[in-house]
C-alpha cells in the first residue's frame, strides 16, 4: 500500500521520470498515433469507410488481400480496410475515454465516500461493491448490451457500469488508510470542515492513484469493447470498431485472415499501450512501488 | 476461524441473493420481450396473452421474484422458456465441458506464468528478464477473441495440427486451454518473478548457500516451494476472470459449456436459462474469492484472518 506520508512527486519530475522509460515511450507513441489516426481518419482515409468500392472484390466477390492499392486489403462487403481501420480507432479511443472516465467517476466517489464516512454508509455502499464483485463482469456486459439496442453510448455506459468495482475497492481502501493519518487527525484538531479535509487533503492524495488507475482502466475498457462488438452486441455496423470488423468478417477468416488479425493487431496495440503507460506511471508516481523493478 | 468462516458463508448467501434479485430485476424490466419469442410472430394477441398468464409473467415484480426463491430453495432454477427443459438439467449438462476447459486453462496459465516467472526472476536485469515482462503485457493486452482465432489459424487451418471446433478428446482441449491461459499467465509470470525476487533476498536463502548448498538445489528446494505457494494461492480469483472468458473462448471453439448456453439464451431472451447460469457463475466467483481468503493464512500464518 502506498505510504501517503511521503509527498506526491511534483509532476514535472514525475513527468520526466516517466519519459526516461523506453516501454512507457512507446506506450505514449502508440497512444498518439492513435489517437491522431482518430482525429485526422477524414484527411488521412484513402477511401470512404462505408463505400463498397468497385473494384473492392475479385471477380469472384471474395475480397482482395492486402496490396499496393489497397495497403490493409478489403473486407467482405468489398470496402476499405485501412479506412475502415483509422474510423474504427475514433470508437475505441471514444469509448474508452468515455466509459472508463464515468466508471473512475463512480469508482472514486464510491470508494472516498464509504471511506471517508464510514458508519453505515461505508457498510452499505461496500457490499454493494462486494455484490458487484460477484457478478460475471462479460456475462452482465453482455445482457446489458444485448437488453438495449447497443449504440456507441450505450455500449459506453455498459461498460462503465460494469467497470468502477475495482477502483472503488482500491479508493476505499487508500481513503481508509489515509484518513485515520496524524496529519488529518491533526487537521481536524484545529477545526478544519469536513470539506475542507475531502478537497485540500484527501483528495490530492488519491491523485496519483486515480490517474495509474485512469490509464490502466483505459486498456479494459478497449478490450471489453472490442469484446462485446465481437460478440455482435457491441457498436453495431457499419460505425466501424475494430471489434465488429472481426465480428463481420469472421465466417470468412480462413481464406481472409487479414481480415481477422490486422484489427486484432490494433486492438492488441492500444490496450498495450494503455498498460505499458499504466505500470510506468504507477512505478513513478508510487515512491513505495520504487526499487520493486 | 469456525466464526469466520461462518460469517464468510452468511455474507456469500447474501451476496448471491443479491445478485440474483439485481439478476432478476434487470432482466424483469428489460424492453425485448420474451413472450413475443415463444409465440413467434404470427401469433394472436390472445395466444400472447395466454402464454403471459401461463408463464407467470403478468404478476408484479416481487410475485414473480418469490415464487423463483422458493423454487430456487428447492434446487429448481425454473424451466427454459425455448427448450421444454429445465434450467438445472440444461445447465448439469453443459457444466462438464466448461468445468474441463476452466481446468485445462489453470493448467496452461500455471504451467505458462510460473515457468517464465521463474526464468525472469533468476535472470533478473537481462534482456531476457526484460522481453518476458513485455511478454506479460501483451499476453494481459491480447483480446482472447484474436488469441484464439490466431492459434485456431496457424495450428488449426494452417498446420492442421488440431481440430478447428469441437469437443470430444484431448486434441480438442489443447487450443481452447491455452487460449484461456494466456492472459492469466501474464499475470502470474509477473507475480511469481517478484514472489521469486523476495524469496531469493529473504536470509534463508543466504544461509542455505553459505552452507555450501548448490544453487539448482537452494532454487529447486528451497526458494521455489516458498515463492510459489503465495501466487498459487490466487486461483480461486481467477474463477471471475474465467466466467467471462469462457463465453469467448466456447465461442470461438464451438465448445458446449455454459457460455455457450448463456450466449444463446441471451440472443433467444431465455431468461431463465439466463438466471441460471448467472447464479451459478456468481457462485463459482463467491466461493473462488472465499477459497483464496481461506488458503492464504494457512500458507503464510503472518497473515490473520479478521
Amino acid at each position: 500500500m502506498t505510504d501517503a506520508a511521503v509527498p506526491v512527486p511534483a509532476p514535472a519530475t514525475a513527468l520526466s521520470r516517466l519519459l526516461r522509460r523506453k516501454l512507457a515511450l512507446l506506450g505514449i507513441a502508440i497512444i498518439l498515433v492513435v489517437t491522431l489516426s482518430a482525429v485526422f481518419a477524414p484527411w488521412l482515409v484513402p477511401y470512404s469507410p462505408d463505400e463498397q468500392l468497385f473494384d473492392g472484390l475479385t471477380i469472384e466477390g471474395a475480397p482482395l488481400a492486402p496490396n499496393g492499392t489497397f495497403l490493409f486489403g478489403t473486407d467482405l462487403l468489398g470496402r476499405d480496410l485501412l479506412s475502415r481501420i483509422l474510423y474504427g480507432a475514433r470508437t475505441s479511443l471514444i469509448i474508452g475515454v468515455v466509459a472508463n472516465g464515468a466508471a473512475l467517476v463512480i469508482g472514486t466517489l464510491i470508494g472516498v465516500t464509504a471511506g471517508f464516512f464510514r458508519g453505515w454508509t461505508g457498510a452499505v455502499l461496500m457490499r454493494f461493491t462486494d455484490l458487484m464483485m460477484a457478478f460475471p463482469a462479460l456475462l452482465l456486459a453482455i445482457c446489458l448490451a444485448a437488453i438495449f439496442t447497443p449504440s456507441l453510448w450505450i455500449v459506453a455506459m455498459v461498460i462503465a457500469l460494469v467497470n468502477w468495482v475495482q477502483t472503488a475497492r482500491v479508493i476505499y481502501t487508500e481513503t481508509t488508510a489515509l484518513s485515520e493519518r496524524e496529519f488529518i487527525a491533526a487537521e481536524r484538531s484545529l477545526g478544519a470542515s469536513t470539506p475542507r479535509i475531502l478537497f485540500r487533503h484527501i483528495l490530492p492524495h488519491l491523485v496519483p492513484m486515480i490517474i495509474v488507475w485512469g490509464t490502466l482502466g483505459i486498456s479494459t475498457t478497449v478490450l471489453l469493447e472490442a469484446t462485446l462488438s465481437y460478440l455482435g452486441v457491441g457498436v453495431q455496423p457499419p460505425t466501424p470498431s475494430w471489434g465488429n470488423i472481426i465480428f463481420e468478417n469472421q465466417t470468412y477468416f480462413q481464406a481472409a485472415p487479414w481480415l481477422v488479425f490486422i484489427p486484432g493487431a490494433a486492438i492488441l496495440l492500444l490496450a498495450l499501450a494503455f498498460n505499458l503507460v499504466g505500470d510506468a506511471l504507477r512505478d513513478v508516481l508510487d515512491p513505495t512501488q520504487r526499487g520493486a523493478e | 476461524m469456525a466464526a469466520y468462516l461462518m460469517r464468510r458463508l452468511v455474507a456469500a448467501f447474501l451476496i448471491l441473493l443479491g445478485v440474483a434479485a439485481i439478476t432478476f430485476f434487470l432482466l424483469y424490466v428489460l424492453p425485448a420481450d420474451p413472450v413475443r419469442q415463444i409465440a413467434g410472430r404470427s401469433a394472436t394477441a390472445q395466444t400472447v396473452e395466454n402464454i403471459r398468464h401461463q408463464l407467470g409473467l403478468d404478476q408484479p415484480f416481487l410475485v414473480q421474484f418469490g415464487r423463483y426463491l422458493a423454487g430456487l430453495s428447492q434446487g429448481d432454477l425454473g424451466h427454459s422458456y425455448l427448450q421444454k427443459t429445465d434450467v438445472a438439467t440444461l445447465i448439469w449438462a453443459r457444466l462438464p465441458a466448461s468445468l474441463l476447459l476452466m481446468a485445462g486453462g489453470i493448467f496452461c496459465e500455471l504451467l505458462i506464468g510460473l515457468t517464465l516467472g521463474v526464468i525472469a526472476a533468476l535472470r533478473r536485469g537481462s534482456a531476457l528478464d526484460q522481453g518476458l515482462m513485455v511478454g506479460s503485457f501483451v499476453a494481459v493486452s491480447a483480446p482472447q477473441f484474436v488469441v484464439g482465432l490466431l492459434l485456431l489459424y496457424i495450428f488449426g487451418v494452417r498446420l492442421s495440427w488440431f481440430p478447428i471446433s469441437g469437443y470430444g478428446s484431448f486434441s480438442h482441449l489443447v487450443l481452447p486451454s491455452v487460449t484461456l491461459g494466456i492472459l492469466g499467465s501474464g499475470w502470474y509470470s509477473r507475480m511469481m518473478r517478484s514472489s521469486m525476487i523476495d524469496v531469493l533476498r529473504a536470509d534463508y536463502i543466504r544461509t542455505a548457500r553459505a552452507k555450501g548448498l548448490g544453487r539448482a538445489r537452494v532454487v529447486l528446494r528451497h526458494a521455489l516451494p516458498n515463492a510459489i505457494l503465495p501466487v498459487v494461492a490466487m486461483i480461486g480469483i481467477d474463477i471471475g476472470i474465467f466466467m467471462g472468458g469462457i463465453v469467448v473462448v466456447e465461442s470461438v471453439f464451438g465448445w458446449p459449456g455454459i457460455g455457450q448456453l448463456a450466449w444463446q439464451a441471451i440472443q433467444r431472451v431465455d431468461i431463465p436459462i439466463i438466471m441460471g447460469v448467472t447464479l451459478v457463475s456468481a457462485t463459482a466467483i463467491v466461493l473462488g474469492n472465499l477459497l483464496a481468503d481461506i488458503i492464504t493464512p494457512l500458507i503464510d500464518p503472518r497473515i490473520r484472518l479478521r
